[in-house]
């Protein structure tokens, strides 16, 4: 009998915009971009140099403190230029790329009788732990860690969120690969968080404890999965690793090639041609726009709650599996708050009608639909939080920076994306994922 | 409309960064988005946010105490003309009603803005929408016959002292209202206790009794009126608190948005009941207590300001309990709390400003000791593992 989640609070939002179930080949970019700013707290020390010619798989950079994680191009072609920020700061390495992909060979390994040692050094050497986080601090595992567990989230909840079902069907065996992996890499077990409603595939993976989830969003983000099966104590370290990563990991032990394929769900109610696109990690945007001239468009790099804004001529992040393409919402609307005015626009407090239609699909645009105001409303962020966590209490000692409070309110327990809904549905438009980002780096700086 | 968008684009250019005005941008804002909901878009977290914001969330209050405030109007004047032992038509006790009470909206709200509106330029934040509320509150729980410039000092009091003191809007412990009537309580008593304040003029008229039921029953006189006057509110008292049905309405508009917390609600009704029958009671235990612990339990909950409290003051958020099970004690110990001041000590027969008052105090104390449960079991489960390693 698989465990199973059930989530009761939290929100689904039902928004305009779902890509369609059909997989394509996007264009080829000419350039592919590693954003070392989508490593959080990672300071990149430079292997290569503008020019250099390189196989995917080949090393860029590693970690200024700590030289055992190494990052790799996605695909083979020149150093073309590595565009710097202030105080030289790294911030985009662009790879002009060859028409076709020459890989690195890095062997194959069997992850099941190679020792746990040659299994976790091939995975950091070849680039693998980038697709590795850690918690505490929604940061890069540590090569010198062994977790205590680690957790995968299949069940997307997100809103307009890419199916992993639909992105893994093709890379079953990649995806059992890859599991066998991590279970190599913890002592303890490895988690798959799954659709409790659907009856994949994902359901049938060896070496891992499948775990049924069901209910709204954050049902599906792994932090909820991690706090319903083992709550994080302080000191401890779990790994969690995104499925199309798990993939990728699996791949390169099967192969010994490093392959960035990525399958990149566009999706939004501004969005033209609403399909999944096959491309490779760094891809050019404008690949994905399929000739539609995004003006006046938010381009989100990932999902609504929680994706990076890109520019048309910029590059996809890292770790996105989507691009999401609003209206940007830069209008007035006269006297917008009055109450139960302007029930097209969703809310979740009862003071609009939109409650009323539950089914009913919404258009969103980047309107912040008010101001920011001081914390007054309680009680309305706990409705969207399902961990065992006072988020306000939390905010506030975030806010204060009051370590101690902060410790012992759970930051161990949080990321960032676990506050999107919070961003979302607070009344005084406060921007709960970057406190607590900010609250975590203190976190790093006074406790490590 | 995008006429007057493009004017109002014209009025704020000087008030733009870098303009001489720009430290004045505050007012201009709050002016500019009572009528229009901003052009701000998301600049980082989510991308998407939800349709409600303060300025709906606190006119929402306003408009549920609309019912409240119409009906106190006309029973300004009802009072007033039936004391006289006058026949009144509708509209001309709601005129009456209406000479009296607006002159102290006014002050209220334009003394409070004054000041917010100060406070805003020199802080540098936008304005804050909470005084749309507590302007509107203040006079509706004041005696009608109090002079305009207490209430303008009341207010001054209550925003400086109650809330700018401790940081401005989200930050007091107190609620700013009642704040406002317990400084007018405590600084003019005569004005705001006693026979002669409940109604209007009264003290122009000899021999007519404008007391309170509650003032009536703590001087130990006859009550002349039956629970359903208390309920529809057809009685003395501070000018909105007396109509117990309109105050209900209020509640379910507040309830059914969930702008006001109806744990706090239901609770302190809860509250106030049970004390209510504990205090009935008393004769049964041997005790003989007083005409107040003698009138009837349902009563109670009915006369007085203490439904107008429970409603409106006790779940201002703010100064409320922030946790789910801390908002049910709070308004436990509020409902408590008021009817055993009521009753034991004759000198306050309003007995809800003041257990609110101090339940604010305590609140933090409650949230706190709430909180630390979730610590506790937070640091019992890394106690049993460390101790399962070992």
């Amino acid at each position: 009998m698989p465990k199973s989640v059930k989530v009761k609070r939290g929100l689904s939002l039902n928004l305009n915009g779902e890509t369609e179930k059909i997989l394509v080949d996007a264009p080829k970019s000419k350039i592919y971009t590693i954003k070392p700013p989508n490593f959080h707290s990672i300071v990149p020390k430079m292997v290569v140099k503008e020019g250099a010619k390189l196989k995917a798989g080949d090393e860029l950079f590693y970690s200024k403190y700590s030289d055992k994680t190494r990052f790799v191009s996605p695909v083979s072609g020149t150093l073309k230029e590595i565009v710097r920020g202030a105080k030289r700061r790294v911030l985009e390495l662009r790879i002009e790329a060859d028409s076709t992909i020459d890989y690195r060979d890095f062997g194959v390994m069997d992850p099941l009788s190679a020792s746990p040692e040659e299994v976790k050094n091939r995975v950091f050497s070849s680039g693998l732990g980038t697709f590795i986080q850690q918690r505490p601090y929604d940061i890069l595992a540590n090569a010198e860690d062994t977790p205590k567990s680690i957790f995968v989230s299949t069940h997307n909840t997100a809103p307009l969120g890419a199916s992993f079902e639909f992105i893994l069907k093709s890379k079953m065996d990649h995806f059992q690969t890859g599991l066998n992996v991590l279970s190599r890499l913890t002592e303890g077990k490895v988690y798959v968080g799954v659709d409790a409603e659907s009856a994949s595939a994902l359901k049938s993976v060896e070496n891992a404890e499948v775990v049924n989830v069901s209910g709204p969003h954050p049902a599906g983000l792994v932090g909820t999965l991690v706090h319903e099966m083992e709550p994080m104590n302080q000191g401890e370290r779990v790994w969690t690793v995104r499925p199309e990563d798990i993939a990728i990991i699996g791949e390169l032990f099967s192969t010994g090639k490093f392959n960035a394929e990525r399958t990149i769900a566009v999706a939004g109610n501004a969005a033209d041609e609403r399909k999944y696109f096959k491309t490779l990690i760094g891809a050019e945007v404008k690949t994905l726009l399929s000739g539609q001239n995004p003006e006046a468009c938010r381009l989100i790099s990932g999902d609504v709650l929680t994706g990076a804004k890109v520019e048309e001529e910029g590059y996809i992040d890292y770790y996105a599996n989507e691009l999401t393409i609003i209206p940007e919402g830069n209008h007035y609307r006269m006297f917008g708050w009055l109450p139960f005015k302007d029930n097209n626009i969703h809310s979740m407090s009862k003071t609009s009608l939109s409650w009323l239609f539950p089914n009913r699909k919404y258009d969103v645009d980047t309107n912040l639909n008010g101001e920011e105001r001081a914390l007054v409303v309680t009680g309305e962020m706990e409705e969207v939080m399902p961990l065992d966590i006072y988020p306000m209490q939390l905010i506030k000692a975030c806010m204060a920076g009051d370590i101690e409070k902060m410790e012992s309110l759970g930051i161990y327990e949080v990321a960032p994306e676990d506050f999107a809904l919070i961003d979302y549905t607070n009344t005084s438009k406060i921007e709960a994922q970057d406190i607590i980002r900010q609250g975590l780096d203190l976190m790093i700086t006074e406790v490590g | 409309m995008s006429f007057i968008r493009k004017k109002l684009d014209e009025i704020k250019e000087p008030f733009e960064p870098g303009n001489k005005l720009e430290k004045y941008r505050p007012a201009i804002n709050a002016l500019d988005t009572f009528l229009f909901v901003p052009n701000h878009t998301t600049q980082k977290g989510a991308h998407i946010r939800d349709a409600v914001d303060l300025k709906r969330t606190m006119i929402t209050v306003v408009l549920a105490l609309v019912p409240a405030l119409l009906f106190g109007i006309w029973n300004t004047g009802y009072q007033h003309f039936s004391q006289l032992g006058q026949e009144v038509g509708i509209m001309e006790a709601f005129m009456h009603g209406a000479l009296k009470v607006v002159p102290m909206i006014v002050v209220s709200y334009a003394v409070g803005l004054g000041i917010e509106f100060i406070y805003a330029i020199k802080r540098g934040h936008e304005v804050n929408e909470g005084y749309l509320v507590t302007g509107l509150l203040i006079p509706m729980i004041m005696p009608v016959d109090i002079p305009l410039w207490m209430v303008a000092l009341s207010v001054i009091f209550a925003v400086l002292i109650g809330k700018e003191a401790f940081g401005g809007t989200g930050m007091n412990i107190l609620n700013p209202a009642l704040t406002a009537r317990a400084f007018a309580f405590f600084a003019y008593p005569t004005y705001m206790s006693g026979n002669e304040v409940w109604v209007s003029e009264a003290g122009a008229v000899d021999g007519i009794s404008g007391e309170t039921i509650l003032g009536k029953l703590a001087a130990g006189t006859e009550v002349p009126f039956e629970s359903i006057h208390m309920f529809t509110g057809v009685i003395p008292g501070s000018i909105a608190e007396t109509s117990t049905l309109c105050v209900l309405a209020g509640a379910l508009i507040l309830m059914l948005t969930k702008v006001a917390d109806w744990r706090i609600i239901v609770s302190g009704f809860i509250g106030a009941a049970a004390m209510g029958l504990l205090l009935n009671a008393l004769p049964s235990m041997g005790v003989d207590g007083n005409d107040l612990t003698n009138f009837a339990w349902y009563n109670h909950l009915i006369v007085g300001g203490f439904a107008f409290g429970v409603v409106f003051m006790a779940t201002d958020p703010v100064s409320a309990a922030q946790t789910m099970k801390g908002k049910w004690i709070y308004g436990l110990l509020i409902g408590l709390l008021a009817i055993l001041i009521r009753t034991l000590n004759p000198a306050y027969p309003e007995g809800i400003m003041l257990s609110i008052l101090l339940m604010n105090v305590f609140a933090p104390t409650i949230d706190h000791y709430v909180v630390e449960g979730n610590v506790k079991k937070r640091k019992k489960r890394l106690q049993t593992k460390t101790v399962k390693t070992a």
